[in-house]
């Protein structure tokens, strides 16, 4: 197989994931999210799709080869294989610039950087008041864009958000966590 | 009709996984019982949350688990399944802390924070594992165990420094769990050989951190640790408490009612 067939073969296949949407945030494409890790030949020209999971119980993991699978079926690219690669462990920092603007638009706070070899401070638990100065890796309101706001739940809608609400424009809002 | 058990075998690596597996599904099983009965909304979500993460958990380690022992002389390599839903008591390997019924919510919180501490801990150091599978799988459950460790000692310190009631069940709590704590770090031939191969740590050589970084929450929270007797629980040998019967018999009622039925 020449060089110009092998690019080709997986610039379609680039092609064809680009659109696909996260099932639980379907304002985000799977490559927003950074879990499409490479698209490749082997020595047999057949396709492969490697994806790196979020979280180890996300629900979406299969849904989302699936997905994969489907949009690389509908653009004529069998046969092909998708495959879960674990290491490097998925992390927020993999999110594109793109897909934090789109989770902020969206109203969900992105998340902010993943402390080289830190991952999530463990801290005690801090009394929260309208008064107290925002710690620094506090999310900022994805409406009114002010850094003063507290956390009301740990966990929101799935595992990967927290709930939050903003002491300025009191609205309510979700947190992607770093992770 | 009931399916047949399993018999996962005695090789030493494979018991090895088997407890982390067995670790992360007994405790989410427990979790999973709040579902609809936290004392708030948040919790409940929260609760099934931390449970989610432990079940991803606990299905990559008994998968590792199926693999490892089909290398080493299994007749077959038994998947997450069959390991979950078809083993007999005897062959479950989780510490006998994890089975306690949930007990109330100061219980599950501070179990919570006992494990996950110790799982941070355990995690970290699996990174380094000779077996690539185990370290990547420790590399990605570590970020989550901190964020289960910082919920669970949130929750701690808030009880503990509560009301008057509150502070009491925390303590309660803590009388009740705290002599199943020395079963985590108890040293035997099974860790010996993962220590041994570079699979992973004995749990003894968690125990210092452990204690340090409970005892600094329980400190925060103004409650007290009572002394350890001399009985050890024998979970992670297989032989377990009066409780886990129960817990099984409601675990893998479904699978053995319908032979590998699926949603």
């Amino acid at each position: 197989m020449c060089g110009a067939q092998v690019l080709g073969r997986i610039e379609a296949a680039w092609q064809a994931i680009d659109p696909v949407p996260d099932p639980e945030i379907p304002v985000l494409t799977l490559r927003d999210l950074g879990i499409v890790r490479e698209v490749r030949l082997d020595a047999e020209g057949a396709l492969e799709v490697v994806l790196t999971p979020t979280y180890s119980g996300c629900p979406a993991t299969e849904v989302i080869s699936a997905s994969v699978a489907e949009a690389l079926e509908a653009a004529g690219l069998a046969p092909f294989a998708v495959t879960l690669r674990r290491a490097p462990a998925w992390t927020t920092d993999w999110i594109s610039e793109q897909g934090r603007q789109r989770l902020r638009e969206y109203g969900i706070a992105p998340p902010g950087p993943v402390a080289a070899g830190e991952g999530v401070p463990v801290r005690l638990h801090r009394r929260t008041s309208a008064s107290a100065p925002a710690a620094s890796a506090d999310p900022s309101c994805p409406r009114c864009d002010s850094p003063r706001t507290e956390r009301l739940s740990a966990f929101g809608s799935t595992a990967c958000k927290s709930l939050w609400r903003c002491l300025a424009c009191r609205e309510p809002f979700e947190h992607f966590k770093p992770i | 009709m009931s399916t047949p058990s399993i018999q996962p075998g005695r090789d030493p690596a494979v018991q090895y996984l088997l407890r982390l597996g067995d670790f992360c599904l007994i405790h989410a099983q427990r979790l999973g019982e709040w579902c609809g009965h936290a004392p708030i909304l948040e919790e409940d979500i929260a609760l099934t949350n931390l449970a989610l993460d432990l079940i991803g958990q606990a299905r990559a380690l008994l998968t590792r688990a199926g693999q490892v022992g089909h290398e080493r002389g299994a007749p077959a390599a038994f998947d997450e399944d069959q390991l979950a839903f078809l083993r007999e008591e005897r062959d479950y390997l989780n510490p006998t802390l994890v089975e306690l019924p949930r007990g109330d919510f100061a219980f599950t919180v501070l179990r919570n924070a006992a494990v996950a501490t110790w799982m941070r801990l355990m995690w970290t150091r699996l990174q380094a594992s000779r077996d690539a599978e185990l370290a990547a799988i420790a590399a990605k459950a570590l970020k989550e165990s901190r964020y289960h460790e910082q919920h669970a000692a949130d929750w701690v310190v808030r009880l503990g420094d509560g009301t008057p009631e509150s502070h009491r069940r925390l303590q309660d709590a803590l009388d009740r769990l705290w002599r199943y704590t020395p079963e985590l770090f108890e040293a035997d031939a099974v860790d010996e050989a993962a220590a041994a191969s570079g699979l992973g740590p004995r749990w003894a050589d968690l125990r210092e951190d452990w204690h340090a970084a409970m005892q600094a929450l329980l400190d925060e929270a103004g409650v007290r640790a009572p002394a350890t007797g001399s009985h050890v629980t024998t979970g992670r040998r297989g032989v377990h408490s009066e409780h886990m019967g129960r817990l099984l018999a409601e675990m893998q009622h479904l699978q053995r009612a319908y032979p590998g039925g699926a949603w």
